[in-house]
């Protein structure tokens, strides 16, 4: 079992290898938006959230309001991975 | 300068293997998406694109089979079509010539030889691989069969190679260094590794593909061969061929910017730059065929470039790969010959699958079903990863 913890620790430093930021710099309530995230890092960061939790995300990056899986900041990120790896 | 012209056009695609179907399918806006069938598709996220079923490789020897990749094939079948109805027949000589866009040129030939050597432990693979994959590949065989022995080479620029290899055929017979060009392209990148590779970039649609469409979810990607023959007016008029339009016109720019997310700047210097080299102006385009791919980023952007090029109310626009899918480095090839049909049957072929007008997306989007009008000039626009633009310009003979 995963817990929240490193869910969490594990989404900032994803989010932030791909930001050129040390993970310090990238905050648990962060914005992705805010963050300055372009739209080949959002598609990598989720390549890597799929490799290292095992999971299949389903984002399609035509869907600007994401029905399916909500990309919009840490916070629903690290609730979105949480929701995959229990379903699997 | 030695005016162009079309005489003879030839498709496989998968609406139809040949131009009187695919002009069918059309002018009754049929779309050819549905679920992919090939050799572990059921191991994809994406399962739909816009195939071409129940090819028959049969209608070449075992000989050939093993020495042609589908994406010859296609060109070849292509070719076939587009030399018989330009009246032409081989060997066409050293004043004739093929140029040829591909984006994956023989991907399922490398997915083949990689499966047998990575996945099922084999130690060789079949000597003709290398021929069989080589971008170069359907040029050459096209020249091959049919004698063209002048400037023969491939192009490839992603999803814009057909219209950088139609615009350098038109701009080989304009410089003099041939008469005849066989020019167009061919993509056969559905397979089990090149849907791979496109998931991984999230934007495929699921289901549909809905060009400029409120509610569209990404491009479909499709396979296919387009040829068109291009020949000097002269030449055409002095063997009295027929003439089905005339390319009038070519521009090419880079956006020199990001990799994949597209720049209206430099799209709309690719349609100006076309429209000049045609000696057209904006107002007598009576039709665009569209990159418009479907995806969020395309259709909005190729949007905001119609509008800078053509003001307030751009002529009536089309995207075609709701139909034949997203033929990638052939689509331009497809493309043409869709504006061919709008030019000498007065008959703008659709843009099906669509379902709301998207507010950022104003254009008269010619939507679901084909609509008659009288078209002296037409556009068809490529926009490819890389930030590579190519425009053409065809008017009505």
């Amino acid at each position: 079992m995963t817990d929240r913890a490193e869910i969490e620790a594990a989404v900032i430093e994803i989010l932030a290898r791909q930001l050129l930021l040390p993970p310090g710099e990238v905050a648990p309530e962060a914005r992705v938006e805010d963050l300055g995230l372009d739209s080949l890092g959002k598609v990598e960061a989720i390549f890597a959230l799929e490799e290292r939790f095992d999971i299949s995300v389903p984002f399609n990056a035509n869907e600007p309001d994401q029905p399916d899986f909500d990309f919009s900041s840490v916070p629903s990120i690290v609730a979105g991975v949480e929701r995959l790896i229990a379903a699997t | 300068m030695r005016r162009v012209v079309i005489t003879g056009i030839g498709t496989v695609n998968a609406l139809a293997l040949d131009v009187p179907g695919t002009f069918a399918a059309f002018r009754d806006g049929r779309t050819a998406i549905g679920p992919l069938g090939f050799r572990d598709a059921e191991r994809l996220t994406i399962r739909v694109g816009a195939e071409i079923r129940d090819w028959d490789e049969g209608r070449f020897t075992p000989s050939e089979q093993a020495l042609y990749d589908r994406v010859t094939q296609y060109a070849l079948v292509a070719g076939a079509e587009a030399l018989a109805m330009a009246g032409l027949v081989g060997p066409l000589g050293p004043r004739a010539g093929v140029i040829l866009g591909t984006a994956a040129g023989g991907i399922r030939t490398w997915e083949d030889s990689y499966r047998a050597v990575f996945a099922e432990g084999k130690n060789r693979v079949p000597p003709l691989v290398v021929p069989r994959l080589m971008h170069n590949a359907a040029a050459s065989h096209l020249s091959i069969r049919h004698g063209a022995g002048g400037p023969v080479l491939s192009v490839s620029s992603a999803c814009a190679s057909a219209n950088h290899a139609l615009g350098l055929a038109l701009q080989q017979i304009r410089a003099g260094a041939a008469d005849v060009m066989l020019a167009g392209g061919s993509e056969a990148m559905l397979c089990f590794g090149g849907v791979k590779a496109w998931e991984g970039l999230r934007v495929l649609s699921p289901d549909m593909c809905r060009p400029f469409s409120l509610g569209r979810k990404g491009m479909v990607i499709g396979d296919g061969a387009g040829v068109l023959v291009l020949e000097a007016e002269d030449h055409a008029r002095a063997r009295g061929a027929p003439v089905l339009a005339e390319l009038a016109g070519f521009g090419m720019t880079a956006d020199a910017g990001d990799i994949v997310a597209p720049d209206p700047e430099g799209a709309a210097r690719a349609m100006r730059a076309a429209l000049a080299d045609a000696g057209l102006g904006p107002q007598e385009v009576g039709y665009v065929n569209a990159h418009g791919t479907g995806t969020l980023l395309n259709d909005r952007s190729e949007t905001r470039a119609l509008r800078a090029v053509f003001g307030e109310a751009p002529p009536p626009v089309s995207s075609t790969k709701a139909m034949h899918g997203h033929a990638i480095g052939a689509t331009g090839a497809l493309e043409a010959i869709a504006c061919v049909m709008a030019l000498r049957e007065g008959l703008l072929p659709p843009t099906v699958g669509f379902q709301a007008p998207d507010p950022d997306c104003a254009l008269d989007v010619v939507a679901n079903v084909a609509r008659p009008a009288r078209v002296e000039a037409a556009l068809s626009n490529a926009f490819a990863f890389g930030g590579l633009n190519a425009v053409l310009a065809l008017r009505r003979a």
